[in-house]
């Protein structure tokens, strides 16, 4: 791809001499960090020019794991998308199965029992805590806090434990389905989650008694990384950093769903914008959905996790094995699939790292015609070089931690 | 509905270029004149009753293979969001397959850069007067725009040579008053 036209090239340019500045630019050191650096979490390349140890300018690349998700999408039946949203943000896996199942319901104008939204309140709270342990452990170990890091990821441990036993697998849990949850919640499931929300609760302080008055950590994360409100809108940030500049907006607020309007819980917000609000935006976050979680357990009534709709919902096999109706059901639903109307949609819903969207457009038939995922890490990637510039290296990795990028849903 | 408010205020408001609104899935959406895009973008997020703020996302669409077609081959949607009045927009505009080209709004929305580019690297849709109109997710030498209709998903291309973004670089330093000495010799 070759520049545009109208673009003066620094060669050409003679204006760039008479600015006078001290850092001339024999003094610049070009470092690449990245794509496979440790600090860089997966595939994230900066090419940083460095003045002695500030970054002076810094130019993001991204693409590594880009492995066509919304092409493979166009090629597969809409249940069977299912499984590739896992791999988008796969810290918290049933959130993109949500956001892409809620589209499709959109589309086809279905609701979904109220035990099946119920379940998935639960496991998305579940999910948004340990994509938030994740992010504050690895970016409190990326600026020399080990500790911290066991304290969060053993209770990680403990949700995946739950998890597991609820679909079978730790990360890739494809546990949702258009038109409800794949299988009920199995025995004690209750008892579990009260257990490992009590876990977590004390797991959180610990983290926050060892960083909330610590020097060290108060010095490499406060004014490291600030972004102001309207930088941070302009840029698209939604999520807890949209909030940690200020800004009280949350979707299951402003925008509600499975009726989170009835919960009881608050907007965290920060103040500054800086790495220090962002981390503790999510610490605190974590509490608020311990409290959704615990509401919606008290409102777990038996009931169906699986709409009855036929056009949507495999007939129990029952009725497959035992009248002609269910047989024919059963065999239209596997060989032609979920067919929504014509038409197009946009549904998001909050997640871990803010506003995830998918616009889907339907030809009537049962492959999506065009599905494109609204990232909401692509947005907080987009800053993140001018975000770093002006910093030192080291800052970088904590403002980068604090982002949270997720390399899979970023690359799509 | 805050919905049905952005139909009203936008028919209220008569916006020069919006040759149709409609409403599709709680969203309302509006069809504009691609050549008007940056004027109504404009006012879209000047007005006081509108302040769409923030851009969420730009989606490119190959309509080549849609029952019946539509308008042009190209549809390229911008979804809006008010913040200050909690209110969502889709804005449509229709691009011919001989020109699929469209003004550029990266002066409004700092992420619409980036949305922009991924735009031009999945679906070939040229953005004017965009400063860096680079692929985004594909590799530089990559031929082709993978998510139009004709392009075949078992398509692979061997693409070795690293990009050394130094192009992106240069520019970024010499806003900011430092001109590359370096490279000139070499070159």
């Amino acid at each position: 791809m070759t520049p545009e036209k109208n673009i003066i090239s620094p060669r050409q340019d003679s204006r760039g001499l008479d600015y006078s500045r001290e850092i001339d630019s024999k003094d610049l050191v070009f470092v690449n960090i990245g794509p496979s650096h440790p600090a860089m979490h997966g595939t994230l390349r900066i090419l940083a020019a460095l003045s002695g140890e500030t970054i002076v300018a810094a130019v993001a690349e991204m693409g590594y794991l880009h492995r066509g998700f919304e092409k493979e999408c166009e090629m597969h039946p809409y249940q069977q998308c299912i499984p590739y949203t896992d791999r988008l943000n796969y810290v918290s896996a049933i959130m993109n199965n949500i956001g892409f199942a809620r589209a499709v319901e959109k589309l086809c104008g279905i609701t979904i029992p109220e035990r099946a939204r119920i379940i998935r309140v639960i496991t998305a709270e579940l999910n948004r805590i340990i994509d938030h342990l994740v992010c504050i452990g690895a970016n409190l170990v990326d600026i020399g806090a080990l500790t911290n890091f066991w304290y969060s990821f053993n209770v990680r441990e403990k949700v995946y434990d739950i998890l597991e036993k609820l679909c079978g697998a730790r990360l890739t849990s494809n546990y949702i389905r258009i038109g409800g949850v794949a299988r009920d919640l199995y025995d004690g499931f209750e008892k579990e989650v009260r257990s490992v929300c009590r876990d977590i609760v004390q797991a959180v302080s610990d983290i926050e008694r060892l960083t909330e008055n610590n020097r060290i950590f108060l010095d490499r994360t406060q004014n490291v990384g600030v972004i102001s409100a309207e930088e941070a809108i302009s840029s698209g940030w939604t999520g807890p950093t949209l909030r940690a500049c200020g800004v009280a907006h949350d979707l299951r607020k402003a925008e509600p769903y499975y009726e989170y309007e009835t919960y009881d819980f608050d907007v965290i917000v920060g103040t500054k914008g800086d790495t220090f609000d962002r981390i503790f935006v999510r610490m605190y976050e974590i509490k608020e959905s311990i409290k959704i979680i615990d509401q919606a357990l008290k409102r777990l009534a038996p009931g169906p996790v699986m709409t009855d709709d036929k056009r949507i919902a495999l007939p129990p096999k029952i009725h497959v094995y035992g009248s002609i109706e269910g047989l024919m059901n059963h065999f239209k639903l596997i060989i032609h699939g979920i067919t929504p109307p014509k038409g197009e949609v946009y549904d998001c819903t909050e997640a871990s790292n803010g506003e995830l969207g998918f616009h889907i457009v339907s030809d009537g038939t049962q492959y999506p015609y065009r599905v494109k995922c609204k990232s909401p890490s692509l947005m907080n990637y987009a800053a993140f070089a001018r975000l770093v510039e002006g910093g030192m290296i080291a800052d970088a990795i904590a403002t980068l931690g604090s982002i949270n990028i997720i390399a899979g849903e970023l690359d799509r | 509905m805050a919905d049905s408010m952005v139909v009203t205020i936008l028919q209220q408001k008569g916006i020069e270029g919006i040759q149709e609104i409609f409403h599709e899935h709680e969203l309302c959406n509006v069809i504009v004149q691609p050549d008007e895009i940056r004027r109504v973008m404009q006012f879209l997020k000047g007005d006081p009753d509108l302040k769409f703020n923030m851009l969420i996302d730009i989606v490119a669409i190959d309509y080549s293979a849609y029952p019946h077609g539509k308008q042009a081959r190209f549809g390229i949607v911008y979804h809006l969001k008010s913040l200050a009045h909690n209110m969502r927009l889709a804005v449509r505009a229709f691009l011919d397959e001989a020109r699929p080209q469209i003004d550029s709004i990266h002066d409004l929305y700092n992420n619409a850069d980036w949305l922009e580019r991924e735009c031009w690297d999945q679906m070939g849709i040229r953005f004017l007067g965009h400063p860096n109109l680079k692929r985004l997710l594909n590799h530089k030498d990559f031929i082709g725009h993978p998510l139009r209709k004709d392009y075949p998903i078992d398509r692979r291309q061997w693409l070795e040579e690293p990009d050394d973004l130094m192009d992106e670089m240069e520019r970024k330093l010499l806003e900011k008053g430092i001109r590359l000495a370096v490279r000139n010799e070499r070159e």
